[in-house]
């Protein structure tokens, strides 16, 4: 699709801007790897090598029995016994003395019953934890200091704290643009049409958004969670529900300015249909305004996330969540390394959205001049 | 040696998106103590760029380079201080625009003070004797009670009075006036006109008056500047250039007026649109139950029809209700009373019977950049109402569209592009091109030349009568400028205050007008030139 000239002037000046332009390299650099958040950080290898066979652990469900096992639940592959299972290809002395089976195949010393097996090999992701994976410490306290294995530690319950905030950070961010794209939407359309059309529409509903305005969100939210279980998708939708009002005082007023514009009454005179004049004519003025808006929506979404789990009335407690993070790190004051952990996260997050928006608001602005 | 300023090679370049621009190039002139310059020239010639120069009021992206000197003090690279020193004190300004050079927040009193507090220590007391002083001498009338007023609550006039009044307050040495009198009514202009010659005696000011009116430099100006793409091309005694003009810029722009009388009417000639006793009241209401108590009558009783290949003008000062009666025409308004077109009669009609009838009324608007949408392109909007009506039975829109651009005298080739890259006459044929792609039998131009420039009003309105020869057109033609009415208009109508004043043949009412406000208008307009 090609630009049209505004667009890439908009585009030159916002690239002009270095801090906005590497900001948004960076952050989308991030996201995108958090994206493959299965890849890099997993309890279960990405590949494994069964007899000569090859399986993705990580994407599909395989028994302990489909590696010569006894269990029909999944293999858990950071156990010995699987481990030496998958290597060996199904000795049944694995079952006993796993360690010295693998220590002898990998001297090379082990014969018996290994002819014409080929050898299995595991391929770990970079940190082999999940963000529920619950470790054995071998005998350090929860939460415990950062150290080879566990590069941020772990938290209060022996749960790796580096792939926590891979996942989390996934999470907050698409929370914060599911919730940003859906209350756009629904704000835009609700101020387009009360400004549009003005009169007695926009009186009713803006008498209707000041009593909804007045309904206590917290409160709410406590409530419905007190009946149905917490869960990420409720949880959008109170956000969208308390938060969709947000747009619409701005794409409201803008709306009332520029129904008058003359363009407007010219295609009123030509006859074209109202829907058709508010999304050509209309929307894309309103839209500038709109953009040097969003940015508030978004780091406010992700604060407001932050925020509930921390009060711990937000996500799910199984869900990899930073507020929760942040609730920890209160909670268990001699292990630093969780403070650190949740500041920097949110720091460095916050900062790179509000560089990006930044940039994109100057660029937008017509008045600003780029040398 | 009595110049006050003395420019010589003023360069002025702005620079954006890593190019340059520029603006001004090698301009020199000079105003001398107690005399009138004027810098003429059409738009984006420069002219207003040069006046902030003078006292470093650009925006940081421009480059200036040169020399602007003040009583001998170079103000080009001059620190702020000694900027600050000159501004508002010796060097003042006035705009054009008064509706938004005055803080609406604040009353006359205080923004008068403000400026007086500022450069000369006065308060209390002693700035408000200057105050009412100064208002006085700016011709306010009750100037005691305006103290207190808001910018608001002043008509166009009297606002442009009170800037005055603060550009005086300081006794400044040079006045420099960009465009004072531009937004201003026709009557009004002569007035504030006639104020500003009277100042420059009483107080010995000099003048640097910037105008694209040539009618306005006449009136006013020793000496003139006229300015072309960023150079002065002439410049010399006023009386000398309008006499014996020496560069074909100069006498292209003094020859611009519009030309020519409207082309006689077929007698049988059917009637396009009829309007009997047209109303458009707003009610006033008051207190808790929200009960009428008056109306603001912003037409009352409107009765015209136009003929097919005729054109009715309709004249007014702004507020006498002309663009609200064209919008009522078209039912863009509510309104009460008949309105037929091509006999059928529109009023009441739902909106959807009201679609059939758009494609034989269309609208021209004032302003071509405000009426042109930003984001499409110019084939885009001048398709948009076949996407409405559909299209002509065996063509394609972009046969359509090039036919049409060809028509109004646009290369068929720019339609890709956007209205930024068109220039004002072009947009205004963007515009109308827009109106005529339907072959309305009426159209209703409101101000469509007002925002031109001098040279390109002579083109559209040849263009309007060659399309009204063509296609049969019925006009409704809004205008304050007189002069554009006498060269296209069959018959007048003047309107004052939401009344029609005075109705009749063109010839009628400008060879004889009956009432004192068409008189006054005509004065105004015509100036020196008029013989009623």
């Amino acid at each position: 699709m090609a630009l049209s000239p505004l667009n890439q002037r908009r585009w030159r000046n916002f690239k002009s801007n270095k801090r906005a332009y590497w900001s948004l390299i960076l952050f989308a650099a991030l996201f995108g790897l958090s994206l493959f958040a299965e890849v890099l950080a997993n309890d279960r290898p990405l590949l494994v090598e069964y007899r000569g066979e090859w399986r993705m652990p990580f994407l599909k469900f395989y028994s302990e029995a489909d590696y010569g096992g006894d269990f029909k639940t999944e293999a858990n592959y950071k156990a010995p016994e699987v481990q030496c299972l998958i290597i060996s290809g199904g000795m049944v002395d694995c079952f006993d003395k796993p360690d010295e089976v693998l220590s002898a195949i990998h001297e090379g010393v082990y014969g018996d019953g290994l002819e014409g097996v080929k050898l299995g090999s595991i391929w770990w992701p970079p940190i082999p934890y999940s963000y529920n994976t619950i470790n054995d410490l071998g005998g350090q306290a929860a939460p415990s200091a950062p150290d080879a294995q566990h590069w941020l530690g772990t938290d209060d319950t022996s749960r790796d704290v580096l792939a926590r905030v891979i996942y989390g950070f996934r999470l907050s961010v698409a929370f914060a643009l599911i919730v940003t794209v859906l209350t756009s939407v629904l704000g835009i359309a609700a101020g387009a049409v009360q400004g549009y059309f003005g009169g007695k529409v926009d009186l009713i509903f803006q008498r209707l958004l000041e009593i909804w305005g007045g309904t206590p969100d917290l409160y709410v939210i406590i409530i419905v969670f007190s009946v149905w279980q917490r869960s990420f998708w409720i949880l959008i939708f109170l956000m969208i529900a308390f938060g969709w009002t947000r747009l619409i005082g701005i794409v409201r007023a803008e709306f009332l300015r520029a129904r008058n514009f003359e363009y407007v009454r010219a295609a009123k005179a030509l006859g074209v249909p109202d829907l058709v004049i508010i999304v050509r004519h209309v929307l894309p003025n309103a839209m500038v305004a709109t953009l040097t808006m969003l940015p508030f929506v978004v780091s406010g979404a992700i604060g407001s996330l932050a925020a509930l789990d921390y009060l711990g009335f937000g996500l799910p407690a199984s869900l990899p969540s930073l507020g929760q993070l942040s609730r920890q790190a209160q909670q268990n004051l001699q292990m630093p390394s969780l403070a650190f952990t949740a500041f920097f996260t949110f720091a460095i997050m916050l900062s790179l959205l509000v560089f990006i928006f930044e940039g994109v608001r100057d660029a937008f602005d017509p008045r600003k001049t780029f040398q | 040696m009595n110049a006050v300023l003395e420019v010589s090679g003023l360069n002025i370049g702005f620079r954006q998106d890593g190019q340059d621009f520029s603006a001004v190039r090698g301009v020199s002139f000079t105003v001398n103590k107690g005399e009138t310059v004027a810098l003429v020239g059409e738009s984006g010639s420069g002219k207003s760029v040069t006046a902030l120069s003078t006292v470093g009021l650009l925006p940081d992206s421009a480059k200036v380079s040169g020399s602007v000197k003040y009583l001998g003090q170079e103000m080009v690279g001059a620190s702020q201080a000694q900027l600050r020193q000159v501004r508002g004190n010796d060097i003042s300004f006035i705009f054009q625009e008064p509706m938004t050079s005055l803080n609406p927040l604040h009353t006359i009193e205080r923004q008068l003070a403000e400026s007086l507090g500022l450069h000369q220590g006065l308060s209390g007391t002693a700035a408000r004797a200057r105050s009412l002083e100064l208002l006085n001498k700016v011709g306010i009338r009750e100037a005691e009670s305006r103290l207190t007023a808001y910018p608001h609550q002043l008509s166009g006039g009297q606002r442009q009075r009170v800037m005055i009044a603060m550009a005086l307050a300081n006794g400044p040495e040079l006045l420099v006036a960009d465009e004072p009198t531009t937004a201003l009514d026709v009557t009004i202009q002569a007035q504030i006109l006639a104020l500003l010659a009277d100042l420059k005696q009483t107080e010995g000011l000099s003048l640097l008056f910037i105008t694209h009116d040539l009618g306005i430099v006449r009136r006013i100006a020793d000496r003139v500047c006229v300015m072309q793409g960023g150079e002065i091309v002439e410049q010399g005694l006023t009386a000398e250039i309008f006499a014996n003009p020496q560069h074909p810029y100069t006498q292209k722009l003094l020859a611009a007026e519009p030309q020519g009388r409207p082309d006689p009417v077929a007698a049988d000639a059917a009637v396009v649109v009829e309007v009997d006793k047209l109303r458009v009241w707003f009610p006033i209401q008051k207190g808790f139950m929200r009960k009428i108590v008056g109306h603001v009558k912003a037409v009352n009783e409107a009765s015209l029809s136009v003929r097919a290949g005729e054109t009715l003008g309709i004249v007014g000062e702004s507020g006498s209700g002309k663009t609200t009666l064209a919008l009522a025409i078209l039912r863009l308004i509510d309104s009460t009373g008949r309105i037929a077109v091509l006999g059928h009669d529109i009023q009441g009609l739902q909106t959807k019977a009201m679609r059939a009838h758009r494609r034989d009324m269309q609208i021209v608007f004032q302003d071509p950049f405000g009426s042109l949408s930003p984001r499409m392109t110019a084939a885009e909007i001048i398709a948009e109402g076949l996407g409405v009506h559909g299209l002509e039975p065996g063509r394609n829109r972009a046969e359509m569209v090039s036919e049409i651009m060809a028509e109004v005298g646009l290369n068929p080739a720019m339609a890709a592009r956007y209205p930024h890259e068109f220039s004002g006459g072009q947009r205004q044929r963007i515009a109308i091109a827009r109106a005529m792609i339907l072959r309305p039998k009426l159209v209703v131009l409101d101000e469509p030349t007002s925002a031109l420039d001098m040279t390109v009003q002579v083109q559209i309105v040849d263009l309007l009568r060659d399309l009204q020869r063509k296609w049969g057109l019925a006009y409704v033609f809004i205008s304050h400028d007189l002069r554009v009415i006498r060269a296209l208009a069959h018959k007048v109508m003047v309107m004052k205050n939401g009344d029609v004043v005075e109705a009749g043949l063109g010839a009628d009412v400008f060879a004889n007008p009956k009432t004192d406000y068409t008189r006054a208008l005509m004065a105004a307009a015509f100036g020196d030139n008029f013989r009623p």
